[in-house]
Formats: structure tokens, C-alpha cells, sequence
């Protein structure tokens, strides 16, 4: 199994795109070996500036940027562009509607070892939130990269959100990248497995444990949370009957309920949320937190049977 | 500058505005009137004399911005907008109603005119600087002024964008600081001190002149001598009376956010037609 960093996606796919597009630019706030925009720096210094640490500031500024025509992809934590600058995000940004991208790593509770301060579990929630920003949370570094590549291709504000860690390579997610679109990575008709991020390699382990056990698992990968891909929902909720959601993420706010949103007005039918619960987390290696917080293969399949035969594992 | 016909000219704008300010506000029983009113001779003097703007090329890539960072202040700048011809005048009438493009605070995508939203307050410089960064960049010569409160100035972002201004060294760009002592809650230096200033902003960096925000003269000369001066941006600290031009209005922190009433709407148009 092949292990590569989300962050890196999103910095390969500025790169490429910095030869293509003379007014993307990028701005980081003291972030940058970690966000890994300093790839970016070394090799356009000028294209490239560094607000310090001032999230709320580099956000409006961003914003002042777009206004002028450039494009401006700010990076830094995720829980530092929704908690700390989420006014700017909202009022300098979504409100009207500016073509600027968010580069948001450090998101979920593989941060790790920082703990709880630093593991935005709530920032698809809060971004989902607000009118106009399309949120883009792609799988592995892939899909990292095509997702950066997409958003810069798309006039309007975009949330790009990233994870610190090094996460399973899935080829499954490797196709055209299109916003707004998910993709049917496992055809099936006994229940569906949803998955958005890097829990797209969990719920496919899951869906090979199902198999052996003798059902027939769908599996739908949502890179894009908003727009949600609601046709593949209602197809999933009608030919399957049964929807598990899974998303390193709390069950608050996430993919799931933008699912549960769904199928309850179109098509009602039961949807189990795989996420982080409604806690905050803590220290720990990556792999040692989605074993505590609930996020494995396991945890999809527990969910599944209970749907499929109404027993708790 | 000065030749006094200029200075006559300017004065009687702001008497003109200032009435289309309490009408706006009195019409849409909403609004906020003390500082649109302290500010109307900084405004005045920016799109009547200082800034290089075209009022049928909104777009027009060399024009002077200017940024209300105090953005509850809309009345003063969607009337001189409306003035200048950005818009029509009977637009002003649906002022803070649904359907109209005159949002309570202003709002980019839809007024012409308008160079960036705001609403929350200490968004302005930072947006500034953005753009102003951007015209550096692409070696644009137009400058960027910002209209800020002085209680805006106890957001800590404003301290951020002050850093940042200074590092960029945006010369292009010209922050106007509404002095009037006065917020929501009553006096600044009992709510949040903010003296002094011009040293907390010499600190930053930046060049500082303090002014009487009423003075036209005044106003122009500190302009133009920021201008000349190059490698840092410039703060103007324009010392102004909430409530400027309406005598029971003058210094009253009261006239902050609430309407004035038929009898007070009466009494404010006899005062800025006749003079106080």
C-alpha cells in the first residue's frame, strides 16, 4: 500500500497550475512548511506571500486580491480558516461570492499529536453553512491534486480541505475530477456505502468485507460535499434502500447529514452516520485516533449489518 | 488648492448630501445617520475633488477606489454615489428594502460603485491592502482610500492589516480614521481607550496626520502630502463631530443607529436648508 499526503496534492496541483495561470497566487499565514506552500515560495517568490500569523487579515486580503483579478489561494489549518477567520470567510469571501480558494489542511482528527485545539472536525459544517462556497474534500493525493486544479478552473469561492498525514493511495478516485459530481466506485444493491475524503479507502474495505459476507455493496465517493450530488443520492437511497455516511469529520454538520438532508425530503429511507461523534478529540498518532474515534472499516461494517440484519455486532 | 470657489462648491455638496443622508434614513426608519453625517466632508472631498473616478465606467481599471470600512456609514456613500450618477437618485428611496440593491451595508456585487463589502467591522483595511497589493503588482498607479471608525479601530484585525500594509510598503493606499469619540455604547476612551493614536500608528509604520475632519482645506493638503510621500501607506486621522450639520444630532452618541422621528426629521431639514 502506497501512502502519500493530501497537503502535497494541493501544492503539486498549484504548481502545475502556476505555468498555466499567471494570476493565481498564494498566500499562507505562517504556515508553510506545514501547509507545504513553501514548495509554492521557492519556486514563485514572487507570487508567493506570507501574512504572518494573521488568518483573519490574509483572508480579507485575499478577498482584496480577487477584487483586483487575481486568483488567490490562502492556506493555512483548517480550523484557522473557519474558527479563527470565519467572519472573513463569511463576509469578505461567501457573501460575495469572490473568487478566492481556501487551502485548508490540518483537517480531522488524523492532525494527530496536536490534540483537539488543532483537529477542525466541524469545518464542513461551518462552510456548508454558508451560501455560495462549494466545498471540495478529496480523497488521496490524486484526487488532492485534481480537486486544486478543478477550483482553480471555477469562478467563485472554494473550501479545499486537506489532512496532515499520509493517507492509503486509492486509484479508484483517479478519474476526471468534476465539481459537483460523485463518483460510483463499487456497483451494488443491498445497501450503500457513502464516503467523502480519505474515509473513501476505509468504506472500500468495508464494502470487500461485506462482499465476503455475501452482500452486494455500493460505494459512492463524494469529493465534492457542496453541491452535493443529489441524483446519486436518491439512486442510492431508492435501489439500495440503505445509506452508511462515512467522513473523518463530526457526525455534526458533515456529509451525513447533507445526505440525511436529502433522502429524507426525496426518498426516506434509514442512514447511519460514520463520523467523529460529537466530542472533541485528542493527542495520538493518526492511525491510533480512527481506531478510538470510530472511523475504521470495522465501524462502516458494524453499521451495515445492523441495516442489513437488525443486529448489533 | 483653495481658490474659494472650489471650497464654496464642496461646502455646498456636503450641505446637499448631508439632507440626503436624514432623508434616506428618516424614509427607511432605519439607519445610521450620526456618522454618515460626520462623514459627509471626507466623502465630499474624495469623490468631488480627490479621486480620479468615472461615474459611467464604474470598471474603469485606473480609477481611484475607495472602501467604506465602517460600513454602517451607506447613507453617506450611496448618497454621493447617487449624486455623482453611479446610480439613480430614486434608488435612494428603497433604501434598506427588500428587492433594492441598497443593502444596510454595502455590498460590491450589487451597487455600482461600491468597491468591496462590509458590514463587520475591521474588514476594510485588510481588503484594502489586498488591493492595493494586487495594483503593485500589475504596476497600476490609482490610489486606495479607506473610511474607518475610530471605535472600528479596537478590532484587532485593523492592527493585522496595519502590519501588513507596512511590510508591502502600499504607499497607494490612504486611511482616513473618523475621530469623532464616539460608538454604540457611548464615549471610546470609556468603552475601549484608543489614545493616543497617531503614535500607535506611527509604531506601525505608517505615516500620520491628524486633522479637522471638516476643514476641506485641511482635508486636501494632508491628502496631497501623503501622496508625496513614498514607501509606506498613510493614516489621516480626521478629528469629525458625530451628527455633523444637525445641531441636536452634534456629539450626541444617541444618533448612533436610530431614525429620527417626523418632528426631529423637520427640525433636521430646516437646519441644513436654512443653516443652523
Amino acid at each position: 500500500m502506497e501512502y502519500k499526503q493530501t497537503r502535497q496534492g494541493y501544492v503539486d496541483g498549484l504548481l502545475e497550475l502556476a505555468a498555466e495561470i499567471p494570476e493565481l497566487v498564494v498566500l499562507d499565514a505562517d504556515v508553510a512548511k506545514a501547509t507545504k506552500t513553501v514548495d509554492f515560495q521557492a519556486a514563485h517568490p514572487h507570487r508567493f506571500f506570507n501574512c504572518g500569523v494573521q488568518e483573519q487579515n490574509m483572508l480579507s486580503v485575499a478577498a482584496g486580491l480577487a477584487l483586483e483579478g487575481f486568483l488567490p489561494f490562502a492556506s493555512t489549518f483548517g480550523v484557522f480558516a473557519t474558527c479563527r477567520a470565519g467572519d472573513q470567510l463569511r463576509n469578505s469571501i461567501a457573501y460575495p461570492s469572490l473568487n478566492v480558494k481556501i487551502g485548508a489542511t490540518h483537517c480531522g482528527i488524523t492532525t494527530g499529536g496536536d490534540g483537539a485545539s488543532h483537529q477542525s472536525n466541524e469545518d464542513i459544517a461551518i462552510v456548508r453553512a454558508f451560501p455560495n462556497m462549494t466545498v471540495l474534500v478529496p480523497g488521496d493525493y490524486e484526487e488532492a491534486k485534481q480537486a486544486t486544479r478543478a477550483a482553480a478552473r471555477y469562478t467563485g469561492p472554494v473550501y479545499l480541505r486537506f489532512g496532515r498525514d499520509a493517507y492509503p493511495v486509492v486509484p479508484a478516485v483517479h478519474g476526471h475530477f468534476e465539481i459537483g459530481k460523485a463518483r460510483l466506485l463499487r456497483k451494488g444493491t443491498d445497501i450503500t456505502i457513502m464516503t467523502t475524503g480519505i474515509m473513501v479507502h476505509e468504506g472500500l474495505l468495508a464494502a470487500g468485507i461485506l462482499e465476503e459476507q455475501g452482500y452486494a455493496v455500493r460505494v459512492v465517493h463524494f469529493p465534492t460535499v457542496k453541491p452535493l450530488d443529489e441524483r446519486a443520492v436518491i439512486a442510492a437511497a431508492r435501489e439500495t434502500g440503505g445509506i452508511i455516511t462515512a467522513e473523518e469529520h463530526s457526525v455534526i454538520g458533515g456529509l451525513g447529514e447533507a445526505v440525511a438532508g436529502v433522502v429524507t425530503g426525496a426518498c426516506p429511507c434509514p442512514v447511519i452516520r460514520i463520523g467523529v461523534r460529537d466530542v472533541f478529540g485528542e493527542s495520538g498518532e493518526a492511525s491510533e485516533l480512527l481506531d478510538k474515534y470510530g472511523l475504521r472499516a470495522v465501524d462502516i461494517v458494524g453499521a451495515a449489518r445492523r441495516l442489513l440484519i437488525g443486529v448489533r455486532d | 488648492m483653495q481658490q474659494k470657489g472650489k471650497l464654496d462648491f464642496l461646502k455646498e455638496k456636503s450641505r446637499e448630501i448631508r439632507k440626503t443622508i436624514v432623508e434616506m434614513v428618516y424614509r427607511a426608519n432605519s439607519g445610521h445617520i450620526g456618522g454618515s453625517l460626520g462623514a459627509a466632508d471626507l466623502v465630499v472631498a474624495l469623490y468631488y475633488h480627490l479621486m480620479e473616478h468615472r461615474p459611467a465606467a464604474p470598471g474603469w481599471s485606473e480609477r481611484d477606489r475607495f472602501i467604506l470600512s465602517k460600513g454602517h456609514c451607506t447613507p453617506v456613500i450611496y448618497a454621493v454615489l447617487a449624486d455623482c450618477g453611479y446610480f439613480p437618485k430614486e434608488d435612494l428611496n428603497a433604501f434598506r428594502r427588500p428587492g433594492s440593491h441598497l443593502q444596510g451595508h454595502p455590498y460590491q456585487p450589487k451597487t455600482p460603485g461600491i468597491e468591496a463589502s462590509a458590514g463587520t467591522l475591521g474588514l476594510g483595511i485588510s481588503t484594502a491592502a489586498g488591493m492595493a497589493l494586487g495594483a503593485k503588482l500589475k504596476r497600476e498607479k490609482q490610489y486606495y482610500y479607506v473610511l474607518c471608525g475610530d471605535g472600528e479601530l479596537q478590532e484587532g484585525q485593523v492592527w493585522e492589516a496595519a502590519m501588513f500594509a507596512n511590510k508591502y510598503k502600499l504607499d497607494n493606499m490612504i486611511v482616513f480614521v473618523d475621530r469623532n469619540y464616539l460608538q454604540t455604547d457611548g464615549n471610546s476612551e470609556t468603552i475601549m481607550p484608543l489614545d493616543p493614536l497617531p503614535p500607535k500608528w506611527e509604531s506601525f509604520g505608517w505615516s500620520v496626520r491628524e486633522i479637522d475632519g471638516h476643514d476641506f482645506t485641511r482635508i486636501i493638503d494632508a491628502v496631497e502630502m501623503a501622496k508625496r510621500e513614498k514607501g509606506r501607506p498613510a493614516v489621516i486621522i480626521a478629528h469629525t463631530i458625530k451628527g455633523k450639520g444637525v445641531s441636536f444630532m452634534e456629539n450626541v452618541a444617541g444618533w448612533h443607529g436610530t431614525p429620527p422621528g417626523a418632528a426631529d426629521f423637520k427640525r433636521a431639514m430646516n437646519e441644513l436648508s436654512n443653516g443652523i
